[in-house]
């Protein structure tokens, strides 16, 4: 089985801090991480290489310094490693990015499943794994927990919604997109790590995936971002003090037509 | 669309009004002229605008200039489940109401399901003038393939200037197909909607880095201008039983109702009734409690306020109730009317999930918890004590 996985490497959100003078993104000194939720499209992936057999091919779109999360995705049990790297692709909304890599895809051959974390933690948006998918013409499911059964030719999954869950029968191959629930990421092992130093990364350029360079980038993207600005920082307010009934009083007091 | 952007040096003098003006950084002043970094650039104008000595110019390609004026409308995608309306589709309509009459077009409802033409009244009287009702068995439930192509078809025939959808988790996995199949723009889980009357654009703000940052985004060439948009932000469209709508009916060949992925069952598993991201009230609790069996306590207090249940991650991470009802980065965002964390202290990663919500109300035993820097309410002390007799007292105050 050849399973792809697509990562992002994005700022740790929990270094994210603001100035408080200019009151804007503090970028300097925040650490580069693998998105959250693709350490459990990674993880899955490794589990199913360990269940079935095959190969993990892990690929990422970012500037050259993307590597080092290839690297760490390697150190954590995936094979092979693709970087797509081209000042081509700067500017690459949700659209221009999931051509991009259903391109690379297409060039790197045949798989039988693609998983991606449901969204990353700095766009939230959740685009890019549907996007990947209807660009190659493939089924997809979202927001997957669990994948319960998986053949050569087909998977039953379990989808995550806001009641509870779907169970979705899908051919391969497809795509999933993952939740946190789906497993436990283990940590890297020795020899993933010594691997990780070595292992050759794929460098590949817009003309390597023989994209047409009107779909990419900024050209590629359909939107445009015109304003960034910094929401007025929500403040502390009130502390209650007093004894607990007081308290208790005083709050319901306070929240009694919300409440109603 | 992308194009050219030129810096005439006979007229810049580096005054750096173009610098400040560039959102993008993309501007420097080097040897007294502007520079821009193309890496950064996104065509944006900005700095055409800024210049006071016209020494900036940008041509769009014209190759990509497309007429757009065949496409009117707003549309609003109303979710069903089981059959029942889902109360981001009201939402959506009090919005798409406001963009439709700014635009000066209609506003328009796409309906898809089985056996749901009793469900029709409710759209009309929430204020669509036109509804898009597609009835076939294949859409009783949601499925990729049958709803992505039925939509598609829909967008191409009508060619709608806008379509806003729930940030749910069928909105978010369906118009990302969508878009993509029609090459249109699409902006995820927006907060706040309005037109640029002179251009006709929707401005699209929604938050980024977890609510650190806001960006305004537009589609400036491409229609229709797609948007998911966020429970509970948008004021529901008031109902008036005498509206009525134009209803088009459609019926498509059996192979475009087809689905590669086969639904197999639906299971409901939240055990309170409410929807975290519906509910107007979100009841949460974090490591303070110290153990499974002190969710009952919050229960009761959410039972009482007919709020859902919500978790930090450590209370999740813990095991002591299921993933569904994480709050925060790795779990879900909500933005209820109020959110009352017990026993939660506050890491980023959870605020990022909360920090929205109207009114907050934090509980916790240690003075210095993050948590009271953005609490609107905050109570220092033992939740064990002050839960149940906040319980005792709503249910007292209102007879519940």
């Amino acid at each position: 089985m050849h399973i792809i996985v697509c990562i992002k490497q994005v700022p740790n959100t929990t270094d994210v801090r603001i100035d408080p003078l200019t009151n804007t993104l503090i970028r300097e000194g925040v650490e580069s991480v693998i998105n959250p939720f693709d350490a459990y499209a990674i993880e899955e992936a490794v589990r199913l290489k360990e269940r079935l057999g095959g190969k993990v091919t892990v690929l990422t779109m970012g500037p050259p310094q993307a590597e080092s999360a290839l690297r760490e995705a390697v150190s954590l049990g995936c094979d092979e490693a693709v970087l797509l790297s081209d000042r081509k692709f700067a500017g690459s909304d949700t659209w221009a990015t999931s051509y991009t890599l259903a391109a690379a895809i297409r060039k790197i051959g045949a798989f039988d499943v693609i998983l991606c974390g449901k969204q990353a933690s700095d766009g939230d948006t959740a685009q890019v794994g549907p996007g990947i998918s209807t660009h190659l013409d493939i089924p997809q499911v979202t927001y997957v927990k669990k994948i319960a059964e998986i053949s050569a030719d087909k998977a039953l999954v379990e989808r995550m919604t806001e009641e509870g869950y779907d169970t979705v029968e899908t051919p391969l191959p497809c795509l999933l997109t993952v939740v946190k629930e789906i497993n436990t990421p283990r940590l890297p092992s020795l020899k993933g790590m010594m691997r990780a130093k070595s292992v050759k990364i794929t460098k590949w350029t817009a003309d390597d995936i023989g994209a047409e360079p009107e779909s990419l980038g900024l050209d590629g993207s359909p939107t445009r971002v015109i304003k960034i600005f910094t929401p007025e920082p929500r403040k502390g307010g009130e502390l209650l003090k007093g004894d607990t009934a007081d308290v208790a009083a005083e709050l319901v007091e306070l929240l009694k037509d919300i409440a109603a | 669309m992308a194009g050219s952007i030129t810096i005439f040096l006979d007229k810049c003098n580096g005054c750096t009004l173009c610098v400040e003006a560039c959102p993008f950084d993309a501007i420097h002043i080097a040897n007294k002229k502007a520079v821009i970094d193309m890496a950064k650039c996104t065509f944006c104008g900005a700095c055409v605008e800024s210049c006071e000595f016209n020494a900036i110019e940008l041509k769009e390609d014209a190759c990509v200039k497309q007429d757009l004026s065949r496409y009117k409308d707003v549309w609003v995608f109303c979710e069903q489940k089981k059959g029942v309306i889902q109360s981001i589709s009201f939402e959506l309509l009090g919005e798409g109401r406001k963009l439709a009459d700014k635009l000066g077009v209609k506003l328009c409802a796409v309906l898809l399901g089985s056996a749901v033409e009793s469900r029709i009244a409710e759209l009309s009287e929430r204020g669509a003038e036109k509804i898009y009702f597609v009835d076939h068995p294949a859409l009783a439930a949601f499925q990729d393939d049958p709803y992505t192509e039925v939509l598609v078809k829909l967008a191409q025939e009508y060619a709608p200037e806008i379509i806003l959808c729930g940030a749910t988790t069928i909105g978010r996995s369906l118009v990302s197909r969508v878009a993509v199949r029609i090459n249109a723009g699409l902006t995820a889980d927006c907060t706040g909607l309005d037109i640029d009357e002179k251009e006709r654009l929707l401005l699209q703000t929604r938050p980024a880095f977890g609510g650190n940052i806001m960006a305004t985004i537009i589609t400036p060439n491409h229609r229709p201008q797609m948007a998911t948009v966020r429970h509970k932000v948008m004021k529901e469209a008031a109902t008036d039983k005498s509206r009525t709508a134009e209803v088009i009916r459609k019926s498509y060949p059996e192979e475009v109702m087809k689905s590669r992925t086969r639904l197999a069952g639906i299971v409901a598993e939240i055990e309170e009734t409410v929807n975290l991201a519906e509910a107007d009230i979100v009841v949460s609790g974090g490591r303070g409690l110290g153990g499974p069996e002190n969710f009952a306590m919050i229960r009761e207090l959410a039972k009482t306020l007919n709020a859902a249940v919500g978790a930090s991650r450590a209370a999740v991470d813990a095991d002591w109730i299921p993933y569904s009802h994480q709050v925060g980065q790795t779990g879900k965002t909500v933005c209820p009317k109020l959110y009352i964390a017990c026993g939660i202290s506050g890491q980023i990663q959870h605020l990022i999930g909360m920090q929205s919500s109207k009114v907050i109300v934090a509980i916790n035993k240690d003075p210095d918890a993050p948590i009271f820097k953005i609490a609107t309410y905050g109570i220092i002390g033992d939740l064990f004590q002050v839960v149940p007799a906040l319980t005792k007292e709503f249910k007292r105050v209102l007879n519940r």
